[in-house]
């Protein structure tokens, strides 16, 4: 009877077993000719194929389009004059870029970007390398970074302003946000100048900051390992956030791992071909030897041009589009005062709220007109009345001095008519004079003859 | 690789971009990659982000109810993602009003990851007065974009905006032979403007080949007659070599094309096809149907660019249209009167 019974729980076991074998076949079933075994995402069932559909030859459309369309790629090399920026630059692109090296007398930091289409298999590339002219020159470098971090976000706000447009062409957009910015380190196998720190700490949030070891000729290997680990604790302890490689898609987590471990990349750069053995590569020669380019002894500059544009370049370009352009979208719509809606809320329109700030703008700008216009009305008033008074004054004087004027005519009249009185007074007691005389003549005329007369007698 | 020549170095005038090209070299056993740059190296890049991002296709099927829309979706996606509305037992049931019924599934093949989403429209063009039957349609697919409008407007957004707008639209003719009817007429007339519309002939079993043919010119004249733009538009190519490829698809469509998700044995080979006592129609076989030529056009070649019409396109369309209606509404409501650029 046990045994039975023993028999019968053996049994149910087994039958248990095979429903829930059963089970899990049914999920990963073999129907049709083959199928493929897929997890389900949120909200979507998961269904096997029973066939070649097709759709495999996605990324191929995808990435035929972009071939078709070119791609650009946008690096911004920050560092001092001098450490061979612009060497570095035609090194890993293998062409002769630009003219002559800059001078170190430059007023300010300027930025100066040059853009330059190359073409490898079918691939175009638009490459555009922007230079940091006179960084590190100035005796006060307090706003060396300033006209960087400038540079940079006008970048962000055209793309803003074209993406916000109304009518938009954002496929065919010439794409000038910085990709990657190469940090150059001046080789003094110290630690990093207080420049550098400020520099990176202020360009962390807006780029992708690959710092790199210029010049690195000029340390040995046991300076080099102690230098970097140096730099990297000062990194990390003043709270810089420079790019990590990312490692989260297997093919390249393994490789972009060791790499981050590797920076910052102590790099030679050199356009001169020397004769090693029987090949000719990039070095550069000193009569105690030559230090070769690409020889991973001798420098990072492999690691470098492997990591910026064998493996990450992709990265570098999404990176900048979802994070630093995000981030410099948000702030700068935050600051102009948009913000999203509640989920309840009616949605807000970006319209809308632009055209209310438009016009809360406007109307400040009405107020001040009007009160500019009054305060010069007013002006206007009071310079009229103190105009009024100086005429006044002026009408009062001319009178003044008009009545002072007549006084004086008549004065002189009337002295002149006591003149003429005595004049004539004076005229008539001639004439009468002259009257008297004349009668007194003619009577003593007779007289005087007379006397004459007497006289003779 | 074919070995490019260096030209000279040239001193481009600064708004200008310079040429270059650079040489690569076929690599010989003892000569590492000299001056080989590497830049190609960003189209395996790109097609590893693409594998790991997955792909999202949303496709709407529109066409009376008995046209085998269902079964034309399982047999182009080979699995069943739609599900027959009207079951061979169940009571016969049209619905009054139109619905959109809208499942996604995720779909794997080689590595890549599709997120398949179908749009079905059942009660279209089924009830006694079909008049507006489109509204309903344009509603959805308005509100697809306005909902992509609306989470790309927003500070904080996604880093990938779900994109749920309807890619490409199938339409179903009914095969009679004639010529389209007006409801086909109207219907195409008014939403080839705001998506990407694919007409087939369904059921094209029904019809020899030379019917077939007849009707296909057809239904091309009244096409051309009413204006109506059919996928691919002949304004959107953007090359002579686009437009000859897309000539020679613009002479097929619309095409005939018989669904099947049954296999029978034809010539000791599995196939999907139907049987009939006359024969069986193989649905792959293009002497028999066009279906291999519009899966190649949905899937195999075309997807890409359907998608890109899509969203540079119509989406545009949408959004500017959108954006000065606000912009004219909020200066009727000002009373300026002004409108922004």
């Amino acid at each position: 009877m046990s045994s039975c019974i023993k028999l019968g729980h053996l049994l149910w076991y087994i039958y248990n077993i095979i429903v829930t074998l059963t089970q899990t076949c049914h999920r990963s079933t073999v129907h049709g000719l083959f199928s493929t075994h897929v997890q389900s995402g949120e909200g979507a069932r998961a269904v096997p194929l029973a066939g070649h559909v097709g759709f495999d030859s996605m990324p191929d459309q995808l990435v035929n389009k972009s071939v078709n369309h070119g791609f650009c790629f946008n690096i911004l090399c920050v560092g001092e004059t001098g450490l061979g920026k612009s060497t570095l630059m035609d090194t890993l692109f293998n062409t002769k870029f630009e003219g002559e090296p800059t001078q170190h007398n430059q007023p300010g930091v300027q930025l100066k970007s040059n853009t330059y289409e190359l073409q490898e298999s079918n691939v175009r590339l638009k490459l555009t390398v922007v230079n940091t002219v006179g960084f590190g020159d100035q005796i006060n470098k307090e706003d060396s970074y300033k006209s960087i971090v400038e540079f940079i976000d006008t970048q962000f706000e055209a793309y803003l302003q074209e993406e916000l447009k109304i009518k938009r062409t954002l496929h065919s957009y010439h794409d000038t946000r910085i990709h990657a910015c190469l940090y150059f380190i001046a080789p003094t196998g110290h630690s990093l100048k207080s420049l550098d720190l400020v520099t990176m700490k202020k360009l962390d949030s807006k780029v992708n900051i690959i710092p790199i070891i210029a010049k690195s000729d000029a340390i040995s290997k046991s300076e080099l390992t102690k230098f970097k680990i140096k730099i990297t604790s000062e990194l990390v302890s003043n709270g810089v956030q420079i790019y990590q490689f990312p490692t989260d898609d297997e093919t390249v987590a393994e490789i972009n791992s060791t790499m981050n471990g590797h920076l910052p990349f102590a790099v030679v750069g050199s356009t001169e071909e020397v004769k090693i053995g029987n090949k000719m590569v990039k070095a550069r020669q000193y009569p105690w030897g030559t230090v070769q380019v690409e020889n991973e002894n001798h420098c990072d500059f492999v690691k470098l041009r492997e990591m910026l544009i064998r493996v990450n370049m992709e990265d570098l370009r999404e990176q900048t589009h979802t994070r630093h352009y995000e981030l410099y979208r948000r702030c700068k719509l935050e600051e102009m005062g948009f913000k999203d809606t509640d989920p309840d809320c009616k949605p807000f329109s970006l319209q809308e709220t632009y055209e209310a700030k438009r016009n809360e703008f406007m109307g400040d700008l009405q107020k001040k007109e009007e009160e500019m216009r009054q305060m010069f009305v007013q002006r206007v008033k009071e310079k009229e009345a103190e105009l009024k008074e100086a005429e006044k004054e002026l009408h009062e004087k001319f009178d003044r001095l008009k009545k002072l004027h007549q006084d004086e005519k008549k004065k002189l009249e009337d002295k002149k008519k006591s003149l003429d009185d005595e004049l004539n007074g004076f005229k008539q007691k001639k004439t009468a004079a002259e009257l008297l005389q004349s009668q007194a003549q003619q009577a003593g005329g007779s007289t005087t003859l007379k006397r004459d007369k007497e006289r003779k007698k | 690789m074919s070995e490019v020549a260096v030209p000279e170095m040239m001193m481009p005038p600064p708004a200008m971009p310079a040429a270059f090209q650079v040489e690569k070299p076929v690599p010989g056993p003892g000569m590492g990659d000299f001056s080989y740059v590497g830049i190609d190296a960003i189209l395996e890049q790109m097609r590893r982000k693409a594998m790991k991002q997955g792909f999202e296709l949303n496709i709407m099927v529109v066409g009376q109810s008995g046209l085998g829309k269902s079964t034309l979706m399982n047999t182009l996606f080979k699995s069943k993602v739609s599900r027959k509305s009207v079951q061979a037992t169940s009571q016969e049931k049209i619905p009054k009003t139109i619905d959109i019924k809208s499942v996604s599934h995720d779909i794997e093949e080689k590595g890549v990851r599709m997120k398949l989403t179908v749009i079905d429209t059942p009660g279209f063009g089924d009830q006694i007065n079909n008049e507006n039957c489109w509204q309903p349609i344009m509603k959805f697919i308005n509100a697809q974009y306005e909902q992509y409008l609306q989470e790309e407007i927003n500070i904080n957004r996604k880093k990938r905006i779900p994109d749920s707008r309807v890619h490409c639209c199938i339409y179903f003719i009914p095969p009679t032979g004639h010529c389209l009817r007006p409801l086909d007429v109207e219907f195409m007339r008014r939403l080839s403007k705001v998506v990407n519309i694919v007409p087939v002939i369904a059921k094209a079993d029904t019809l020899t080949l030379e019917e077939r043919d007849f009707f296909k010119q057809k239904i091309r004249e009244e096409l051309r007659a009413n204006g109506i733009d059919v996928y691919p538009q002949k304004e959107f190519d953007e090359d002579a070599e686009d437009r000859m490829i897309n000539d020679k698809i613009r002479e097929m469509i619309p095409f005939a094309v018989v669904g099947s998700d049954q296999e029978y044995q034809v010539n000791g080979r599995r196939l999907l096809g139907r049987k009939t006592k006359w024969g069986t129609i193989e649905v792959e076989n293009i002497a028999h149907c066009e279906f291999a030529y519009l899966r190649d056009l949905l899937i195999r070649t075309h997807m890409e660019n359907i998608k890109d019409i899509t969203s540079s396109i119509h989406y545009e369309v949408y959004r500017v249209r959108r954006l000065n209606e606000n912009n004219t509404a909020i200066a009727h409501a000002n009373g300026t009167g002004q409108i922004l650029s």
